[in-house]
C-alpha cells in the first residue's frame, strides 16, 4: 500500500512488536496495573491496524486471517463462560472462581486471569474483524 | 495541585477549540484528524484524573481504531459534508443549545471537582470492597476483582455484546463483499 514511504515502513517495523508485548502486559499484568482484557485487547488489535495500514491489507490477512479471527472472537466468549460453568461442575455457582482450585483465592486467581483473557481473545479479533471489512470494501470502492 | 489545575484547564480548553473547528470544518478527512485529537485529550485527561485504564481504552479506540474506520468510511461514502439550508442549522443550534443547557443543569447537581465527601468515598461499597478483595481475591489492583469477579457476570455479557455487534457488522458488509465476485459470473477477477 505505501511502497514508497520508507520512513513510515521503518518505524512501524520498529513499534509494533513493543505495541504488541504492552498489550500482553496489559493483559497478563492486569491484576497488579491498571487494565485488563479490554485494553489489551484494544491495544493489540490497534498494532495490527496500523500493520494493515503501512504494509497493505492483503499482508495483514495474510498475517491475521480473517477466518481465525471469528474462531477466535468465538472462543473468548466461550473460555469466559466456559469457566463459569467448570465452576458450576466443582460444585460453586456460576462465575463463582472460588471452586477452580482446592484454594478459594488461588481459584479467584485462575478465573481472574481465564475470564481476562477471554476478554481479550474476543475484543481482538471483533475489533479486526470489523477493520478488515471496512477497509477491505473501501478499497473495492474506490477503485470501482 | 496547581500545576493539575493549570492543565485540566489547558486540556479542556484545548478540547472545545476541537470541537468547534470540527462543527466549522465541511472536509470530512481534517474532521477525522480532529477527532481523533479530541481522543487524545480526553485520554490525557482521564489520566490526569487517574483513570489510566480508561485513558487507554480512550486512546487505543477513539484515538486510533476509530480514525482509521472513520478514514475506511470515506472510502465508501463521500469525504465532503453536503452544505445544509440555513433554516434547518438555526434548528440544529436550538436543539445543541438546549441540550448543552439541560446537561449543564445537570452537572449541577454533581458533587464539586475534587471534593472529599463524595457519594463515590462515603458509600459503605467501597469500604467493604476496599477490604474484602484482600482477604477474599488477594488482587493488589480492586478495579480488575470488581469487574472480573464481584460482577463477573456483568462482564460476560458486555463480551458478548462485543461479539455480537462483530457478527452483526460482520453480516452487513462483510457478507456483501464476499458475494460480489461471485455475482460477477468469474468475468472479471476481483481486482
Amino acid at each position: 500500500m505505501m511502497r514508497e514511504h520508507t520512513v513510515l515502513r521503518v518505524i512501524t517495523k520498529l513499534i509494533i512488536a513493543p505495541i504488541m508485548i504492552f498489550a500482553l502486559y496489559v493483559q497478563f499484568h492486569g491484576d497488579y496495573s491498571p487494565g485488563g482484557g479490554f485494553q489489551a485487547g484494544v491495544v493489540f488489535a490497534a498494532a495490527i491496524i496500523l500493520y494493515a495500514l503501512i504494509f497493505g491489507l492483503a499482508e495483514a490477512r495474510r498475517a491475521v486471517s480473517p477466518n481465525l479471527l471469528r474462531i477466535t472472537g468465538a472462543l473468548g466468549v466461550l473460555l469466559f463462560a466456559g469457566t463459569g460453568v467448570y465452576a458450576m461442575l466443582k460444585g460453586g455457582n456460576f462465575l463463582d472462581y472460588d471452586f477452580l482450585a482446592h484454594d478459594a483465592i488461588h481459584g479467584q486467581h485462575y478465573g481472574l486471569l481465564l475470564v481476562e483473557f477471554g476478554v481479550g481473545l474476543t475484543v481482538v479479533s471483533t475489533i479486526t474483524s470489523i477493520f478488515y471489512v471496512f477497509a477491505g470494501r473501501g478499497r473495492r470502492g474506490t477503485q470501482e | 495541585m496547581t500545576t493539575d489545575i493549570v492543565l485540566n484547564i489547558v486540556l479542556l480548553s484545548f478540547m472545545a477549540i476541537t470541537g468547534l473547528a470540527i462543527a466549522r470544518l465541511r472536509n470530512l478527512f481534517p474532521v477525522a484528524m480532529l477527532t481523533g485529537l479530541y481522543s487524545l485529550l480526553s485520554a490525557s485527561l482521564f489520566t490526569l484524573l487517574d483513570a489510566v485504564d480508561v485513558a487507554l481504552t480512550e486512546a487505543a479506540v477513539g484515538a486510533g481504531v476509530t480514525t482509521v474506520l472513520f478514514l475506511a468510511t470515506f472510502g465508501l461514502t463521500r469525504a465532503r459534508e453536503k452544505p445544509v439550508q440555513r433554516s434547518r442549522t438555526i434548528i440544529g443550534l436550538v436543539v445543541t443549545v438546549l441540550t448543552g443547557a439541560a446537561l449543564f443543569y445537570a452537572t449541577l447537581d454533581m458533587p464539586h471537582f475534587g471534593e472529599r465527601h463524595t457519594p463515590v468515598h462515603d458509600h459503605p461499597l467501597r469500604e467493604r470492597y476496599l477490604q474484602t478483595v484482600s482477604e477474599e481475591i488477594d488482587v493488589p489492583n480492586t478495579v480488575t476483582a470488581v469487574l472480573g469477579s464481584y460482577r463477573g457476570y456483568d462482564t460476560l455479557g458486555e463480551v458478548t455484546v462485543i461479539l455480537t455487534a462483530g457478527i452483526g457488522v460482520l453480516m452487513l458488509l462483510g457478507v456483501a463483499w464476499r458475494r460480489r465476485p461471485e455475482d460477477d459470473e468469474e468475468q472479471e477477477p476481483p481486482r
